[in-house]
């Protein structure tokens, strides 16, 4: 379909080059086309994703300085697939470490456009607060990821834009550029790599509010579960403005545990281990 | 002088003991029957089962506290220190087993205090056994629960006693003695409690700073309820989110949390404050609205049972502007209002009857998870001024540093915060997280 697709956008604008009119209609065209292949090269990568059910996650955060100095998280998460393409996934972070915010937990239902929902859990005084979700952009807990890279990654969330197909390590890629349609984000752009064996996205690069380079995400250590579903294992941010890095190491990720969307709600949140 | 070397009073430790010995009976007799009604169900199941693991971990802090008053105590009997150093341990132990749908929490804290021999008190914050099943669970032993949704006043959050002694803003709390249901529904959640034990306030010992003129005589509380502290309290609480919308309806019946006061000579002569405790009806609403930067908070509570009926609100807002600060530091502003129409000589006093707060956050969103909060409550008509700041920061993975300092200006003798009026104070608290 696609290649029949760029077969024809090709010939098109073969007939425009020799046209100086029709040169615009066809560089239109052409974008049409390549957004329909970055579109499609998405929807791909989100549908190889669907019916996971549910995950539990468990990792390490790792936080270093511009001089080096690391620091730790520990952290579990519960994730329920929520089905259909306008309604966001449920997550429940539970912090173990640093020991200062052991049992602090975070639950957040994903909307496409709409802010999250979120509620932060406080176990010294045993409070759940409903917190804005505006900050999307803020790191989350220090780290170089921001709320809106660690949140569901829906469909709807971006446009696509296919840019080229180059080889990424061993594999051959497609580089897509993707840009928020929810308000608040803090990129102006997204360049992502997704691999074209298994549409896994190997590497985003991040762009600010400004449209200068930000960040790097580069995931590793890809594992396959239940036969289908892919999820990386090492996830390592990069900040290129302020040397700050964070590697996001997963120990262990269970899928289909049978989690129950009454497990995910503002009452049972004070309850979590 | 042989004071020093006693760690507790002898009634303070009878009544500790009674209430743990009370909690962890409980706790314990329910979590046996449903290990053993548990390993009964197993043994019914077919062995293909995996075996049901048991989970247990040991956590919790130790802190060193220094409290700095740069004025001289005002009321006879006062220690005159300046500097007032203190211990606090807070171990955590928990079971758990069914993979975590049935578990056991025990958290025991510690207060070792140099001055207050009121202050030196340890308590059962928690012991309880909880379950939980699909749909609902329940909790029996001893627990804290919060409810509510502003900052600066906790007008609805009323199962568990105020821990006086340990903190003026009144967000410490006693272990409640309970057994809890709770139900999940889609329409909302209803929890409902069974108090079958009353935990007394807390107040300063005669040594110690914070207190009234007249120490209060905590051995000698007196009960609207013969039963006085087994006097069984209930409540009910229906919880539920509506889009955007935060909602809570509760009734508390029972011993009223907050004691008046009745002035007595001791065996001494010597007058005290003996807190009496009324039975009173509670009923309660907490809504937060969620929009965007905006966060609507409002409680509000109508009680009888100390005078004339009353009503009593909070409400307010607060506003974040995210990102502003440095890198990606949050800063958020706060303002709130606060009405009580109790009457203040048939009713426990009430120090926010008509007070405006307004207070800022910053929230660093470091490494370090820096936070500030720096407020000021203003009464309407007195003009009364209580200010505070707060600051903590991790040191490291295993060490965090806070300090309050809090200062009133402008009390009058009607405040009743008058008799503290030379009671500011910096706190310091270096704690160790294990």
């Amino acid at each position: 379909m696609s290649k029949k697709l760029l077969s024809t956008i090709f010939s098109l604008s073969l007939v425009a080059f020799t046209s100086g009119t029709a040169l615009s209609s066809a560089a239109l065209a052409d974008e049409a086309a390549d957004i329909a292949k970055g579109t499609a090269i998405a929807e791909e990568w989100d549908r190889r994703d669907w019916g996971f059910g549910d995950t539990e996650s468990f990792m390490e955060m790792q936080l270093e300085n511009r001089h080096g100095d690391k620091s730790i998280r520990e952290m579990r998460q519960k994730t329920l697939e929520v089905p259909g393409h306008d309604v966001g996934d449920k997550s429940l972070t539970i912090f173990d470490k640093p020991r200062d915010v052991k049992g602090t937990a975070f639950l957040s239902f994903a909307k496409i456009f709409d802010p999250d929902d979120q509620w932060m859990y406080l176990p010294a005084v045993k409070r759940v607060k409903r917190i804005s979700s505006k900050n999307k952009s803020g790191p989350f807990l220090g780290s170089e990821f921001a709320y809106e890279d660690l949140s569901a990654q829906e469909l709807k969330k971006y446009t696509y834009k296919w840019l080229r197909d180059e080889p990424c390590g061993e594999l051959q890629c497609a580089v897509v550029e993707q840009t928020p349609t929810y308000e608040n984000s803090g990129y102006t752009k997204m360049i992502t790599w997704y691999d074209l064996s298994e549409y896994r996205q190997q590497k985003i690069d991040y762009y600010d509010r400004k449209g200068k380079l930000l960040k790097t995400l580069i995931s590793s250590d890809f594992k396959q579960h239940l036969d289908k579903y892919w999820r990386p294992y090492n996830m390592y941010m990069e900040n290129h403005q302020t040397g700050k890095k964070t590697r996001l190491v997963f120990s262990k990720i269970e899928f289909q545990k049978g989690l129950k969307d009454s497990e995910l709600t503002k009452n049972t949140l004070k309850r979590v281990r | 002088m042989r004071s020093r070397f006693i760690l507790f009073k002898k009634v303070k430790l009878i009544k500790l003991a009674a209430l743990v010995i009370v909690t962890g009976a409980v706790a314990l007799g329910a979590s046996i029957l449903s290990a053993v009604s548990a390993s009964q169900a197993q043994a019914q199941e077919q062995a293909d089962e995996e075996e049901s693991d048991i989970y247990w971990e040991y956590s919790g802090s130790a802190s060193l506290d220094l409290r700095v008053f740069p004025d001289s105590a005002l009321h006879s009997g006062q220690r005159d220190q300046h500097l007032n150093p203190s211990v606090v341990l807070e171990p955590e132990f928990l079971v758990e087993w069914n993979d975590g749908d049935d578990r056991i929490d025990f958290k025991p804290f510690l207060r070792l205090d140099a001055q207050d021999d009121e202050r030196r008190h340890g308590d059962i914050r928690e012991l309880k056994y909880q379950h939980i099943d699909d749909g609902w669970d329940l909790k029996v032993g001893a627990d804290k629960v919060f409810w509510g949704v502003t900052e600066s006043r906790h007008l609805v959050d009323i199962i568990n006693q105020t821990d006086g002694v340990e903190d003026v803003d009144g967000e410490d709390k006693l272990g409640q003695p309970m057994v809890n249901l709770g139900i999940q529904n889609t329409w909302g959640d209803i929890n409902i409690f069974a108090m079958p034990y009353f935990r007394e306030r807390t107040f300063p010992g005669r040594k110690g700073r914070l207190r009234s003129a007249l120490p209060v005589d905590t051995d000698n509380a007196e009960y609207e309820s013969d039963l006085e502290e087994f006097h069984p309290d209930f409540a009910l609480r229906y919880s539920t989110v509506l889009g955007d919308w935060d909602l809570g309806l509760a009734h508390f019946y029972g011993t009223s949390r907050e004691p008046r006061f009745v002035v007595k000579p001791d065996g001494n002569g010597q007058p005290k404050l003996i807190p009496f405790y009324d039975i009173i009806n509670q009923s309660s609403i907490d809504v937060q609205a969620t929009f965007d930067e905006w966060l609507w908070k409002g409680e509000g509570i109508y009680r009888r049972g100390q005078g004339d009926d009353f009503i009593a609100f909070s409400g307010g807002v607060e506003y974040t502007f995210f990102g502003i600060i440095g890198d990606s530091g949050d800063l958020g502003l706060l303002a709130e209002y606060h009405y009580d129409g109790r009457d203040q000589d048939e009713a426990p006093g009430a120090v926010l009857d008509d007070d405006i707060f307004v207070g800022a956050r910053i929230t660093l969103n470091d490494v370090e998870d820096t936070d500030f909060l720096a407020g000021v409550i203003v009464d309407r008509l007195s003009h009364a001024r209580s200010f505070s700041i707060e600051a903590d920061r991790r040191l490291n993975d295993r060490w965090t540093i806070e300090a309050e300092l809090r200062i009133t200006d402008g009390l009058t003798t009607k405040e009743l915060q008058y008799d503290v009026r030379r009671d500011d104070h910096l706190q310091v608290r270096l704690s160790y997280y294990f």
